[in-house]
């Protein structure tokens, strides 16, 4: 859309991807004078804010520069020797499949460092008198959540701001955060296979410990699972990539994906695609290999998981489209029916899994349940890869995108709810009557009730496309692939968009409609006033003076109690309400907050304008794809 | 015992061409400069001992900071030698049959084992004051186990290689026993002198085997004499190549070689402990490297799969072992990081085994130079980070004697930038980013298991490195938690009112400024690395010659 040399596209690349570690190492040191801020808590979180501002600031002009008419080849190239003995480069550059998921990443992370600094300064100063709410949750949060029997000795922190001030530093939150952005952005932006493995590897160690100290409920085994399942799986791909290089005879992408198919054996093509893809598919997650994902998921902070969603699980569906099929499309031809079976047996068990969390009196968790859908939503992608069309891989690609939107969206807004309630548990959320977040917070229901929607495949909205493309391309896949089979797939598949359509609509019908005031007795009419009141800290400080004061020591649990006002949350402050049925947890939950409005807004217009205008982006990745699909087509 | 040893050994070989031995200048002319880093080192050995007589109590203070500079001193020939390719010792014969070489192999491998020396002092010095250890005699001995294992890797003949892994493995018996009062550490001392002993037995054994057989002790002609052998003395010769290396897997700590290694280096003094885990096990690895590149590539095919079944083992049973350790367990720090080093000696055989192949290539000696490469540059990684582990280590001891692994909780608080190198260093040895070196170190050893056909062991080792990861990132998440409280009674009121409140750190003492300089050189040896890791990997390409 704009012209720009291509030196400066070039540097604008290197930025993108040297400021967030220099970033992180910044974000380590002492504030220098002048950007101290308020305290040093505020100055470190508005780092993040600014280093990932500017890298996306960037990732967008360098979008804008990109050329559309030949986004098939590689832009913003730069190339330097970096160790030549092994023959490794730092070769880096975006074509029309990596540039929206850089950008997507430097987006995601953006929002991400914009809620951190939110939630961390609203909570900071709303509960500057007291213990107060924030607290409050944490306390109540521990009390109640069934997996809270953690191996972790430390204080359980709930979420967001609140989580950064009591788990660990906030330096170290957003060194780790940029850190992680590196990670992600090298690799969308390598093409050489070791400088690929090394940016895929980076995200883990910072990953590992945003879950493992900022997390919820049962985060160390979760962290642990993460780490060893993803390094098992990588481990394995970096032999079968050292494979690919040997016997290519160089690592670069770019060169491996136009020239040197023929110097590849059927052998050396079926083992290196079995290796590389176990990394992958641990990574995208395939079905089996995905459960590490729900634990890891759940017990992230917001961040962790809109992150770990939003563009982590794209690494290895990425990686799928940039080395697999272009590189090695014979034996990937080889493996696509069975990518594609576990794909639509991964939509299917996601979807079940989501439907069986969903049921009332399940104990299901929300996050839990956003993860399984995510693994149904990453069936698809790896059924449109499987097929080895131009179709079904621009499908994946679209989905890919949109899942980072939508699943982006989803958990934050999870977050915030357990933010506000202390608890993501649906049974608790919606209590006997309905969680009635229309009623108490309507802009906060309307917008989780358009995540779900535009999450089951809405036409009009981002969902939808990439997982039509997808079935269409399992209707006629690539030649040399059984159509019967990947008929039956794409059959499969579309059962399983009906199946996710059910379950989102029960999680919308549970958590935003019912009227959390009906079959309550008048003890708790004060309620109702609290209802319309923005502000919970004065809840609890009402509400703790009503209780007894007896038990001093736990003031802080009798504050949790009444200000989720919720009977399960706080055992110590609920023997009043015992005769009455269980309320809702989301009764009183304040609306969006000016903060949330920032870091939703986004992602919210990028889902309608990707569902209305489709051809934005798939005129991107298409020209790319039909490029790297030439060896396929062969 | 070493002296009945030795003097096994000496009607073997009729010239006897030790560096030190002045007597033999009249035979063979004496390159001075090329021996000068080893004799240099062992020459202030003796005279840190004598000036220990003469000095004051206060002057014996300067004994330690004279040996670090009597090291670095003894690193410069290291610069002017890099040019030039010296040998000395040689048979009159023009054969260029030479008992002492300073090619690349030796002299990366002195630079290595002379760093890891003064490394060592550095973290010595607080060490040798705390535990009012001889001064003079624990400088002696450290820098004459220094001059031996420099000596290792310049060898070329099997009585001066014998010799000169003696003469590293001597001084750290009394090293390790130095400790005074201490039941653990003379414990430690006798089961590492005796096994060592009976390591050292076997090999001269080996020795003579090879002697029998071949009628030579120089490499070279050990190599020729295996081919041309009379076929009857091929199982001699075989079980004499056998026995030999028996000795050095003993200091590389290879399984079924490595059941000292955990107690000896619990009970020794912490750098001491270090000390071996990287100049000993270099000693081993490059008295292994050269007998197998120069003396046995002929018989390839009988270690071969040998050695690689013995690096798989080696590396399971280390990790595994290592993976054991319960963070509560006194000296489990120490602990870790010996079963660590022994699961590290398994990748550091790994290029030894893949080099088996390239013994019978066109050009044998290139071709496997470069895949041992990987060996020596895993070497240099694992030295400098090993020892920026052991310097973080070593500051912990001062603490708390027991030295635990939850000992390690709060570290953060209490020194950023030292919990900081001791998590880089952990991922290096794990091989994760941002440990870059570590990663592409391991991505070299891979490399030569697949590109040599030992996908299997590439495949181990994968494993292998997922299971380490989980007992470095263990520890590595410690470093960076809140300190235990020191009374669980008051702890569980305090979890009730808030536990967030941050628990005061406890006060530490300062880090010591030789153990800091210790850190500091170490983690910039590790960054410099991972910024740049062509500066080792080059060695993986034809770098060594």
């Amino acid at each position: 859309m704009i012209s720009l040399d291509p030196a400066v596209m070039r540097a604008l690349l290197v930025a993108v991807l040297v400021l967030p570690l220099l970033g992180s190492i910044a974000a380590l040191l002492p504030a220098p004078p002048g950007l101290k801020g308020r305290s040093p808590r505020q100055a470190v979180l508005r780092h993040g804010v600014t280093v990932t501002g500017v890298v996306f600031a960037a990732s967008v002009v360098l979008a804008l520069g990109f050329d559309t008419g030949r986004s098939g080849a590689m832009q913003a190239e730069s190339d330097v020797e970096w160790i030549p003995s092994l023959g490794i480069h730092l070769h880096l550059g975006v074509d029309g499949v990596s540039l929206p998921l850089l950008v997507l990443t430097a987006l995601l992370t953006f929002l991400c460092a914009l809620y951190s600094y939110g939630s961390g300064m609203c909570t900071g100063t709303a509960t500057g008198s007291g213990t107060g709410a924030a607290t409050g949750t944490d306390t109540g949060d521990a009390a109640d959540a069934p997996q809270s029997a953690g191996t972790s000795d430390a204080p359980e922190p709930a979420d967001g701001g609140t989580a950064i001030r009591r788990a660990g530093s906030p330096q170290a939150f957003v060194a780790l955060l940029l850190l992680l952005e590196t990670g992600t952005l090298a690799t969308f932006a390598a093409l050489d296979l070791l400088f690929f493995f090394l940016a895929f590897e980076t995200v883990l160690v910072p990953m590992y410990f945003l879950i493992a100290r900022w997390g919820g409920p049962g985060r160390g085994p979760a962290a642990w699972k993460f780490i060893l399942y993803t390094l098992l799986g990588s481990v394995v791909m970096l032999l079968g990539l050292l494979l690919l290089g040997f016997k290519g005879g160089t690592f670069d992408i770019v060169a491996l994906a136009t020239d040197s198919h023929s110097g590849l054996s059927r052998t050396v093509q079926i083992t290196a695609v079995l290796a590389i893809s176990a990394g992958l598919a641990v990574k995208a997650p395939m079905w089996p290999l995905h459960s590490w994902l729900p634990d890891a998921h759940t017990a992230a902070p917001t961040v962790g998981s809109v992150l770990l969603a939003g563009v982590l699980l794209k690494m290895g569906t990425y990686g799928f489209v940039r080395i697999v099929l272009p590189v090695a499309p014979e034996g990937m031809r080889v493996f696509a029916p069975y990518l594609g079976a576990f794909a639509v047996a991964g939509i299917v068990y996601g979807s079940l899994a989501c439907l069986a969390l969903a049921r009332r009196g399940a104990g299901g968790d929300l996050k839990r349940l956003i993860a399984y859908s995510s693994v149904g939503h990453m069936g698809f992608v790896l059924l449109g890869i499987a097929t080895m069309t131009p179709t079904g891989v621009n499908g994946a690609l679209f989905a890919n995108v949109a899942h980072g939107l939508i699943t982006g969206l989803l958990f934050f807004l999870v977050g915030a709810l357990k933010q506000r309630t202390g608890s993501t548990d649906l049974d608790t959320l919606a209590g006997a009557t309905g969680g009635a977040l229309y009623g108490t917070a309507p802009r906060f229901g309307g917008l989780l009730a358009f995540g779900a929607v535009a999450s089951l495949g809405l036409p009009g909205l981002a969902g939808f496309w990439g997982e039509m493309l997808a079935l269409l391309g399992a209707y006629d896949p690539a030649g040399g692939l059984s159509r019967p089979a990947f008929v039956t797939f794409m059959a499969v598949g579309a059962l399983g968009t009906l199946l996710t359509a059910a379950y989102l609509l029960v999680v919308v019908r549970r958590v935003c409609m019912g009227d959390p005031l009906e079959e309550r007795g008048a003890a708790e009419h004060h309620e109702r006033v609290e209802l319309r009141d923005p502000e919970p800290a004065t809840a609890p400080a009402a509400a703790s003076r009503s209780v007894s004061a007896a038990d001093s020591a736990s003031a802080a649990d009798s504050a949790s109690g009444s200000g989720t006002s919720s009977a399960p949350a706080g055992p110590p402050g609920a023997p009043a309400h015992e005769p009455a049925p269980p309320p809702p947890a989301t009764a009183g939950v304040p609306d969006v907050r000016g903060y949330e409005y920032a870091a939703w807004t986004p992602l919210v217009v990028l889902t309608v304008a990707a569902g209305l205008w489709p051809a934005l982006l798939l005129g991107l990745t298409d020209p790319a794809v039909q490029n790297l699909l030439t060896g396929a087509a062969r | 015992m070493t002296l009945l040893a030795q003097a096994l050994t000496v009607p073997a070989a009729a010239p006897v061409p030790q560096p030190l031995l002045l007597a033999e200048s009249a035979v063979q002319s004496v390159d001075w400069l090329a021996i000068s880093p080893p004799t240099i080192a062992a020459v202030a050995g003796l005279a840190v001992l004598v000036a220990d007589l003469f000095l004051p109590e206060r002057g014996k203070r300067l004994l330690g900071p004279a040996s670090a500079v009597a090291l670095l001193i003894s690193a410069l020939p290291l610069l002017l030698l890099r040019t030039r390719d010296l040998a000395t010792f040689c048979l009159p014969d023009r054969s260029h049959t030479c008992s002492y070489s300073a090619d690349t192999l030796a002299l990366v491998l002195q630079f290595l084992v002379l760093g890891a020396g003064f490394i060592t002092v550095l973290l010595s010095m607080p060490a040798v004051r705390d535990l009012r250890l001889p001064a003079g005699e624990y400088w002696f001995l450290l820098l004459s186990a220094t001059a031996g294992a420099a000596l290792v890797p310049a060898s070329r003949d099997l009585v001066t290689l014998v010799i000169a892994l003696e003469t590293a493995s001597l001084p750290a018996f009394a090293l390790v026993g130095m400790r005074h009062g201490s039941r653990g550490s003379a414990e430690a001392a006798l089961k590492f002198f005796l096994s060592s002993v009976t390591a050292t037995a076997v090999t001269l054994l080996g020795v003579s085997f090879l002697y029998a057989v071949t009628g030579t002790l120089y490499f070279r002609g050990i190599d020729e004499g295996l081919t041309r052998a009379d076929p009857q003395l091929e199982a001699l010769g075989g079980a004499g190549l056998a026995l030999t290396l028996v000795g050095f897997a003993f200091k590389a700590s290879v399984v079924p070689f490595h059941f000292w290694v955990p107690d000896t280096y619990v009970g020794a003094p912490v750098p001491v402990a270090a000390f071996l885990s990287v100049v000993g096990k270099t000693a081993g690895i490059s008295g292994l490297l050269l007998l197998l590149v120069q003396a046995f590539s002929s018989r390839a095919e009988l270690w071969g799969t040998a050695l690689a079944v013995l690096a798989a083992v080696t590396m399971t049973a280390g990790n595994a072992a290592a993976l054991r350790q319960r963070t509560d367990r006194a000296h489990g720090a120490v602990r870790l990081l010996a079963w660590s080093s022994v699961g590290q000696a398994g990748y550091l055989l790994v290029p030894l085994a893949a080099a088996a192949p390239d013994m019978g290539g066109t050009d044998p000696a290139g071709a496997a130079l470069s895949t041992v490469g990987a060996t020596v540059a895993y070497l240099l990684m694992y030295g400098a980070v090993n020892l920026g582990a052991f310097a973080v280590v070593a500051h912990i001891s001062r603490s708390s004697a027991a030295n635990r692994l939850s000992d390690y909780r709060g570290l953060y608080a209490a020194h950023p930038v030292a919990a900081l190198a001791l998590a880089f260093f952990l991922l290096c040895l794990a091989g994760l980013p941002p440990g870059v070196i570590g990663l592409f170190a391991k991505v070299a050893i891979f490399s030569t298991a697949v590109g040599n056909g030992l996908g299997w062991l590439a495949v181990i080792m994968a494993v292998n490195v997922v299971v380490a990861l989980f007992y470095y990132l263990r520890w590595t998440a410690l470093v960076f938690r809140a300190p235990l409280p020191e009374t669980s009674g008051a702890a569980g009121a305090a979890a009730a009112t808030g536990a967030g409140a941050p628990a005061s750190a406890p006060a530490r003492p300062r880090i010591a400024p030789p153990l800091a300089a210790g850190i500091a050189l170490t983690a910039a040896a590790g960054i410099a690395l991972s910024l740049d890791p062509e500066l080792v990997l080059t060695l993986t390409a034809g770098g060594l010659r």
